[in-house]
């Protein structure tokens, strides 16, 4: 398959250097100041090189890459919240060319799920956006396989940033603000780290698992959201006393999504530590399901992008297994 | 188990766990609704070592009685303002611990423990407290709530409220629901 890639950040430049091993072409790569586009594929590593001496990976404008040659918009710029843009008009404008889209960037699921569908009922291609929830980990297609209709709750740890400080906190008995310079020194936490720490971004993902349970309708905004900022290290503490750790928890049920620290057992499978992910469906005939995996990471969520290219493919018969 | 529902006059054993103000003739008074609906007394553990955090004294009732009439008697406690914790032989009741932590915590702790009991169906019966440090600026404690079977969600949404009154930041067990 061709591959447009929209958003040069870490995952965009995995899904770049990776994607010949998996036998798809890059005919597009774009960054937020400019782009590069060859219908029979183009110099990734040039492009990278590029991008690394003069901050950007071509000269055409960005925009520019979704009139490209493509069959798969990969849609990797970061997620924005509100209207979603550019990633939400970025993927329209694949769909209304009949072509396929691969999202990274969690926006369009989370904030537009239903006006999304919407635009893909009519077109010939299709969205996919795997890496969206719990970066390597097939939560998607799990939630598929399983089928939404028997799955009756689907919580978990879905914030490496977050489940990285409580986890320091609670074995180095270190405060809070310690534990997050120091993730900010490691490169696990952003500068601003708001997105993470209050809760936000695991909230999209347990936004994103609704609408694929519930066929769409969904929005961050119904989600009750309470993150770890400033989260006291003697409550950890007194925690412990009892065998039991703190966990920043994504739910999903009938009646709400919502992300909010949670006590678990220290020996809970819930309870992963360091930037670990896990995500555990209640089946309806199966019991618990848990996959916990890395839950965020270039390659890892390059992985994620890559398995939805080669689902289109089988789906399309046009892919290297044809 | 539900087949001895149908021997009306069957009497099983069942205890009943209860939480008494420290006050003369709280005992009786818990005893009367028994008798009065046909439980029989078999044997009554007054712990007044161990009083709970709000200062009452459990106890522990084994009575015989038919299943179905288990129900009329705790109604009956509760009728009479006797705070029920536990009925039943089986895991018939639950136990859950939830954090809260706030700057004021240590200060207001009998005003919160006052406002889960009245407040919420669930009944204090353990505490642990961390007291402020130079880093950490709030205290944060562990309470256990024995709680009715079934009133679980609903005494934790309460305590969310009471916490929101007393300016207290929750961290409530991972109960698990359903879609």
């Amino acid at each position: 398959m061709k591959l447009a890639i929209m958003g040069a950040g870490a995952v965009g430049r995995s899904v770049a250097q990776i994607a010949p091993e998996y036998g798809h072409t890059v005919t597009a790569i774009a960054d937020s100041t400019g782009s590069v586009q060859d219908p029979d594929g183009i110099d990734v590593n040039q492009a990278l090189t590029m991008k690394r001496n003069d901050g950007t990976v071509g000269s055409e404008a960005p925009e520019a890459l979704l009139e490209a040659d493509y069959d798969v918009l990969v849609e990797a710029t970061p997620t924005t919240l509100g209207d979603a843009e550019p990633g939400y008009s970025n993927a329209v404008a694949a769909l209304e060319r009949d072509r396929n889209v691969v999202l990274a960037n969690k926006g369009p699921v989370a904030e537009r799920y239903n006006d999304l569908m919407d635009v893909a009922s009519e077109s010939e291609g299709a969205v996919r956006f795997e890496a969206t929830v719990g970066g390597a980990i097939p939560a998607i297609a799990t939630a598929e396989g399983v089928g939404p209709e028997h799955i009756s709750a689907a919580r978990g740890v879905l914030n490496g940033t977050a489940n990285f400080v409580l986890t320091r906190m609670q074995t180095e008995g270190l405060a809070y603000e310690h534990v997050l310079a120091e993730a900010q020194d490691l490169g696990v936490a952003e500068p601003d780290p708001s997105f993470d720490v209050e809760g936000t971004d695991a909230a999209l993902k347990g936004i994103i698992l609704a609408n694929v349970l519930d066929d769409g309708g969904h929005e961050l905004a119904d989600a009750k959201i309470e993150g770890i900022k400033d989260f006291p290290a003697n409550a950890l503490e007194v925690a412990a006393e009892d065998g039991m750790t703190i966990r920043l928890i994504a739910e999903v049920t009938a009646d709400e999504v919502r992300v909010s620290p949670r006590l678990v057992p220290e020996n809970d499978t819930l309870a992963v530590t360091g930037t670990m992910n896990i995500l555990q469906f209640d089946t309806e005939h199966a019991g618990q399901l848990n996959i916990s995996g890395r839950g965020a990471g270039g390659p890892e969520t390059a992985s994620a992008v890559l398995a939805d290219v080669d689902r289109l493919s089988c789906k399309s018969g046009s892919g290297r297994s044809s | 188990m539900d087949m001895d529902d149908d021997h009306a006059g069957g009497g099983r054993a069942h205890t009943v766990r209860l939480e008494l103000d420290d006050e003369p003739g709280e005992l009786l008074r818990a005893l009367e609704p028994i008798a009065e609906n046909g439980g029989n007394l078999l044997s009554i553990f007054h712990e007044r070592g161990s009083v709970t955090p709000r200062g009452r004294i459990p106890v522990e009732i084994d009575l015989e009685c038919p299943p179905s009439r288990l129900e009329q008697i705790t109604a009956a406690l509760r009728e009479d303002g006797i705070n029920v914790i536990r009925a039943g032989t089986e895991a018939y009741g639950e136990e859950v611990s939830v954090l809260l932590s706030g700057p004021r915590l240590e200060a207001d702790l009998s005003d919160t423990i006052e406002k889960i009991e009245s407040e919420t169906p669930g009944s204090v019966i353990d505490l642990s407290l961390s007291g402020t440090t130079k880093s950490d600026q709030v205290s944060s404690g562990r309470f256990r709530l024995a709680i009715e079977s079934g009133r679980t969600a609903e005494t934790l949404r309460a305590v969310r409220e009471v916490a929101a009154t007393m300016d207290l930041r929750v961290v409530e067990p991972l109960v698990e629901g359903q879609r």
